[in-house]
């Protein structure tokens, strides 16, 4: 068995994630093959040829990579991976984008952020917004999966010592090109790879009031996120959303602060190490998932937080 | 300039699903189902880019069981002009995309509007793999959609914000949540649907193979999460914080 790893960056740095996407290759045994695709990436290179475990590291230097634009990468990937029993990417925004067009083209039906590893060929993965986990089987020539990067615990990004070998290729599809992009400045952790998170409902009742909650984030050095209603409501941007259909994190304290605990939040966050609900509303759902819950007016009870904290 | 939008028949959103009992899958007895929510969305889009006047034809397909046909009426109901249902149940994603492209080399739109994902399989797919088969660019994740002069400028929702990008028509698009907020059909726009062409085919008139390629082994709920405690005040909480939890 071979596993080739997509590893995610932003051309200067390798992505965390790409460390829990080589533990689910490790789950499944075999080689492991790293794959570096940008434009200007070969520090990159340098860092996936460190981590644990790996035993070599393909590089793709080129201005086509540099945006990882789906068509292009999906190209590339699909060349590369044609000789590997499995082809693994983080369930990013990215991987979602380019993975199943590689999977097209190999002919191969992918699985989707798989949340665990059965054996090489049958895992686990969320269905149904997390209401229910399904395992499936597949025996076709080439295993194509996208990892749920909170699923698996990360490898060291330390302690090893492959080959970095420079493919050379470079392809551009020619359909599709690069405008632009805003990304949110900040100096907080990013949320899916924050060790605490603090989120917001729509009990804040506005934007303004999400102060409070960085305020408190910055003395634990927590990463904000939000529940879709607060983000529905338009206090703060879609990049925050927690839940099923924004982002799912397994932090290990995750604090929920007027949030009712819709399942489609509970879906992105349940599998946090603890889990701490601040609400007025003694029947809110999500006292139930809550490892400690305060019955508390959030106005009253954040800013008392962040001075004891 | 002619657009396809795909449609997907699912549980309805606001409905718990069950595991059922021999564990071969979700129980859909007597459950109300839907047209997915990201596929409204790809209709609503669509429509809108009608009454700009940039689209002049809209066709609603879906691989579905034959009640799909429901949703594809819906479809109508809200601005799509013709309909094509190839029945067939339990398609998987590389099928349904195969089966598009069978219509997209027949119909040729310009545009195909996909939602990003369906509520049931959560597979995140179709819209991707149909691009592939057909060699077009693909926008995922739109929350804004710009068509002029033989291209199509998506913003797309990724981790940490937006991108945007350029893709040559014919393109597919697949929907975010902020893209737009669908309408509701009026009843005279339902009383019209009823009349609007539907097309049934079948994966064989394509000659597309829809054989599962992968398995499901087993279906379960996902492990219970006990409630803790409740806590008197916020010192309590940072005292259980810090030397019980050891988290802070």
């Amino acid at each position: 068995m071979s596993v080739l790893v997509y590893a995610e960056h932003d051309n200067a740095s390798l992505k965390g994630v790409t460390l829990n996407t080589v533990a689910a290759a490790q789950a499944i045994g075999g080689d492991i093959t790293v794959l570096v695709a940008g434009s200007g990436c070969a520090a990159v290179a340098e860092a996936a040829a460190k981590i644990a475990g790996v035993s070599k590291v393909l590089l793709a230097d080129d201005a086509a990579y540099e945006h990882q634009l789906a068509e292009n990468v999906a190209d590339l990937v699909a060349e590369v991976g044609k000789g590997y029993s499995h082809i693994l990417a983080p369930a990013t925004t990215s991987g979602k984008n380019f993975l199943p067009r590689v999977a097209a083209l190999l002919d191969v039906q992918m699985i989707s952020e798989i949340s665990g590893v059965v054996n090489a060929t049958t895992f686990q993965r969320p269905i149904y917004a997390g209401n229910a986990i399904a395992t499936v089987e597949s025996s076709q020539a080439t295993n194509v999966l996208t990892v749920r990067g909170t699923s698996f615990d990360p490898v060291a990004a330390e302690g090893g010592s492959a080959a970095v070998e420079n493919l050379g290729v470079a392809k551009d599809a020619g359909v599709s090109s690069f405008v632009g992009e805003e990304l949110a400045k900040s100096d907080r952790p990013e949320l899916t790879a924050a060790k605490i998170v603090i989120s917001g409902g729509r009990g804040m009742q506005n934007g303004d009031n999400f102060e409070m909650l960085y305020k408190v984030a910055d003395k634990l050095g927590a990463a904000v996120g939000a529940s879709r209603a607060a983000v529905d409501a338009g206090f703060v941007p879609n990049d925050m959303q927690v839940g099923q259909t924004g982002k799912i994190v397994a932090p290990q304290l995750y604090v929920a602060v007027g949030i009712s605990g819709a399942i489609q939040h509970l879906a992105g966050m349940k599998d946090s190490k603890v889990i701490v609900a601040i609400n007025k509303d003694e029947e809110a759902p999500i006292f139930q998932v809550a490892d400690y819950g305060l019955v508390a007016d959030l106005f009253e009870a954040v800013p008392e937080l962040e001075k004891l904290v | 300039m002619k657009v396809l939008v795909a449609v997907k028949r699912v549980v309805d959103y606001n409905v718990k699903v069950r595991v059922a009992a021999d564990h071969s899958g979700v129980d859909l007895t007597n459950v109300k189902m839907a047209m997915n929510p990201f596929c409204e969305i790809a209709v609503e889009e669509a429509v809108r880019l009608k009454e700009k006047g940039v689209a002049t034809e809209i066709i609603a397909v879906a691989v579905g069981p034959k009640e799909a046909q429901e949703q594809i009426r819906t479809a109508l109901a809200l601005g799509a002009d013709r309909g094509i249902l190839v029945e067939a149940a339990d398609v998987q994603p590389l099928g349904v995309a195969k089966l598009l492209k069978a219509i997209v080399d027949e119909e040729k739109p310009e545009l195909v509007i996909l939602g990003k994902q369906a509520i049931d399989g959560d597979n995140n797919q179709t819209g991707q793999m149909l691009a592939a088969l057909a060699g077009m660019g693909q926008g995922t994740f739109a929350s804004e959609v710009n068509v002029a002069d033989g291209s199509v400028k998506v913003t797309r929702e990724i981790d940490g914000g937006l991108q945007t990008v350029d893709l040559k028509l014919p393109a597919v698009v697949t929907t975010d949540l902020r893209l737009n907020e669908p309408r509701y059909a009026s009843l005279p726009n339902i009383m019209k649907a009823k009349k609007k062409p539907l097309d049934i085919k079948a994966p064989g008139d394509y000659g597309v193979d829809v054989t599962p390629l992968v398995k499901t082994v087993k279906v379960e709920p996902p492990a219970e999460r006990q409630a803790g405690i409740k806590v008197a005040d916020v010192a309590e909480l940072v005292d259980k914080l810090k030397n019980e939890a050891k988290v802070i």
